[in-house]
């Protein structure tokens, strides 16, 4: 018997699917407002491709949240609007800019545009009255998150307490909440960077441009290698320079740093990233290098 | 190019405390299959040298969390991840110590594999016996037993054959239905990837060579069809005016278009007419796969409903049984009511009556206890509103399981496993 039977196995890719969409299915039934934090970067557009397979031929249940720093890469925008045309999603875009205009976040002018997502982020879940925020968060990404549940708890301040985080067992998960808290989901825990793009190349889904090799003028601050712009004005010292380069992750753009790289496709990508000695984050984000906690500490605020 | 199209998935836990040398192999798992990045090995480096130590901490890369890292014990289950090129792996690194039993329950309840550690000069303690129970309660068919430092005991075969024969002597209590027992040495990296030129006398795999080809794919149950309807789609679009699907993840069995079935509770016949994958026809669907199920009748079927064979369902059942593990500080007691979810059912639940509180460390039954406290495991009598269409936990872990919830707090507080 067991012979026969051995010829039903799924691919891991086609595991981690089953369960990004069981975990989809289950919010929607169960939550009475999600939604979606689409950041433009491949870890959300790949949620929005485990939405669409999740309720298909029906449109996605629930709309997607993004939060504008006002330093987000054009190329990112345009694939976000392109999506959202496709799914006919709604789209909700809360401004860091506006929220600083309207008082709910403070720009001390040290503060990163990355540390006042969250506030921002905050405050248009409280204001929506979101019960569910799907997130693409990745437990293999950084320490704090690899113990993070799928279904993960905040309390009415949206912060998160890693000490009393609820055991959750099998695929039984726990949405209990009460007036004013709110729960983060993240259906794709358990992918690895790979994965991501191994399911990208497998989809042929759309992805921002600046994911490829492409020319760009660069310059070099911490170790980093970041975009020449407009809102990243060189200080003293640092010149800019033409060089062949790539993003690994893609977020506000005075923040987040390129590699050298001459891939081009999401084959060569691949080839990079399986071969690669740094951790996505370490290599090229300046958020989370600030501390050995740094991704807790910002977790525990609220932060995605 | 590195494709993972034709790549399996190995979920294995791993429980142990500071001084078994877990760490030290999971470390050397992830390093030897280059999966510990150059930036989480300096950090991992530069914080051993501020503490002081003359080695590389590498409990330092699970120990993810800040109160972890200033108490120096893993509290919380962290998942790690490596790969070969055949196979992913997904490891549920969970504590040792008894007051964390609720974390190791939790992190070997989606385990294929469990994985217990001995140190060879020690032999068989409470705590890798607890291990070992801990794992045949949750049903991972398969264990591996690695008796670790080796190298501390000159390689011996006879220490090793004695630990062997102890396990296997106290295995018979359990429910194993694969054991494999590995000599190893973590720290010199003996029988881990790599055979070890210390014990020619030991002939069996290596670890990673047992990991990378323990059969786990006919675990599952593709008997008996299991189905919990999980969403209902209906498109209300001109397209697919009349579309409705039933959304789910398969938990038993092979579901063909054609088959006859029943939906549960209602007991309404009727046959699959198609199931889709996303924008596709399939021939059929099994565990654990996530799909869309099409019925040839209008019947009324809603979340919480399953549907299975005509001839082969579970009998849907308010009275339970089941071994429950307590997961809060508040202890389990007789007429207590909770809120229960079993597959995509929520119910409410009456606390019968308390048989007895295993204790895991014996396998004693003690009959006098009342209560189930923190971290305790005991057989529990529960009566629910809602009848839940369950199978024993023996035979399915999906449909034979349960979470408990405090209706007050919302908080998970027991997670229990269906007798039969």
């Amino acid at each position: 018997m067991s012979q026969t039977y051995a010829d039903y196995r799924l691919s891991q890719l086609d595991q981690l699917e089953a369960e990004s969409i069981h975990i989809f299915r289950e919010v929607a039934s169960e939550f009475e407002k999600p939604v979606l934090m689409f950041s433009g970067g491949k870890d959300s557009i790949v949620m929005l491709r485990l939405a669409e397979k999740a309720f298909y031929p029906a449109k996605i249940p629930f709309p997607v949240l993004q939060v504008d720093t006002g330093y987000d890469f054009p190329e990112v925008l345009s694939c976000r609007d392109s999506w959202v045309d496709r799914l006919g999603v709604r789209l909700i875009v809360a401004s860091v800019e506006q929220a600083i205009a309207d008082g709910i976040v403070v720009d001390d002018g040290k503060t990163s545009r990355n540390r006042l997502q969250i506030g921002t982020l905050l405050h248009a879940i409280e204001e929506n009255g979101f019960t569910a925020a799907f997130g693409g968060g990745r437990r293999d990404e950084e320490k704090a998150r690899a113990k993070e549940r799928v279904y993960s708890h905040r309390d009415e301040f949206g912060q998160w307490d890693p000490k009393m985080q609820r055991p959750e067992l099998w695929s039984l998960y726990n949405g209990r909440l009460h007036e004013g808290e709110h729960m983060r989901i993240f259906p794709i825990s358990n992918w690895t960077e790979l994965d991501i793009w191994d399911y990208i190349g497998r989809e042929g889904i759309e992805i921002p441009s600046i994911y490829f090799s492409h020319q760009r003028s660069v310059f070099e601050r911490d170790g980093m290698l970041l975009s020449q712009s407009e809102y990243n004005p060189l200080r003293e010292g640092e010149t800019a320079a033409e060089r062949t380069v790539r993003f690994r992750t893609v977020g506000d753009l005075t923040l987040t740093g390129c590699v050298e790289s001459t891939a081009s496709t999401i084959d060569e990508i691949i080839e990079e990233v399986a071969v690669a000695r740094v951790t996505e984050r370490g290599a090229t984000r300046g958020d989370d290098r600030f501390s050995e906690a740094a991704m807790e500490d910002r977790k525990k605020e609220g932060y995605f | 190019m590195t494709t993972q199209t034709g790549m399996d998935l190995l979920r294995f836990a791993t429980a142990g405390s500071v001084d078994d040398g877990k760490s030290t192999l999971i470390g050397r798992l992830l390093m030897d299959s280059k999966s510990i990045f150059e930036d989480q090995l300096e950090a991992v480096e530069a914080t051993s040298q501020s503490k002081g130590y003359d080695y590389t901490d590498l409990a330092l890369l699970t120990d993810g969390l800040r109160s972890e890292r200033e108490q120096g014990i893993t509290i919380d289950v962290a998942y790690r991840y490596f790969a070969t090129p055949n196979r992913k792996f997904i490891i549920a690194d969970t504590p040792g110590h008894v007051q964390y039993t609720r974390n190791m329950v939790t992190g070997a309840s989606t385990a294929d594999l469990g994985l217990v550690l001995v140190d060879a000069r020690q032999g068989l303690t409470e705590q890798s016996r607890r291990h070992a129970v801990i794992l045949s309660l949750l049903r991972v068919p398969h264990l591996v037993l690695a008796v670790n430092k080796m190298d501390l005991v000159d390689f011996s075969e006879e220490v090793f054959e004695r630990i062997y024969a102890e396990f296997t002597q106290f295995a018979t209590k359990l429910n194993v239905p694969d054991l494999q027992v590995i000599p190893i040495s973590a720290l010199q990296g003996d029988n881990v990837v790599n055979r070890s030129e210390k014990m020619p006398w030991y002939s069996g795999p290596t670890l990673m060579y047992h990991l990378e080809h323990v059969h786990v794919a006919s675990d599952r149950d593709m008997v008996d069809v299991r189905f919990p309807v999980q969403y209902v789609i209906r498109p209300k679009s001109d397209d697919f005016h009349d579309y409705r699907g039933y959304g789910g993840q398969v938990a038993g069995g092979i579901l063909k278009p054609g088959d006859e079935v029943v939906v549960l509770p209602s007991g309404m016949t009727t046959r699959i007419s198609g199931i889709d994958l996303f924008d596709r026809e399939i021939p059929e669907a099994f565990p654990p796969m996530s799909v869309t199920v099409h019925l040839e009748d209008d019947v009324d079927v809603s979340r919480g409903d399953m549907i299975a064979r005509v001839k082969n369902a579970p009998t849907p059942s308010q009275d339970i049984d089941a071994m429950v593990c307590w997961m809060t500080n508040q202890p389990l007691r007789p007429r207590q009511k909770l809120a229960i979810k079993h597959t995509t059912r929520t119910g409410r639940a009456l606390v019968k009556d308390i048989q007895y509180r295993l204790d895991v460390n014996t396998l004693h039954r003690d009959q006098e206890s009342q209560e189930l406290n923190l971290n305790e495991i005991g057989r529990v009598q529960l009566r629910t509103t809602v009848p839940l269409l369950c199978d024993p936990y023996s035979k399915n872990r999906t449909t034979g399981s349960f979470i408990l919830i405090d209706e007050a707090t919302g908080i998970t507080v027991g997670a229990g496993m269906i007798n039969g």
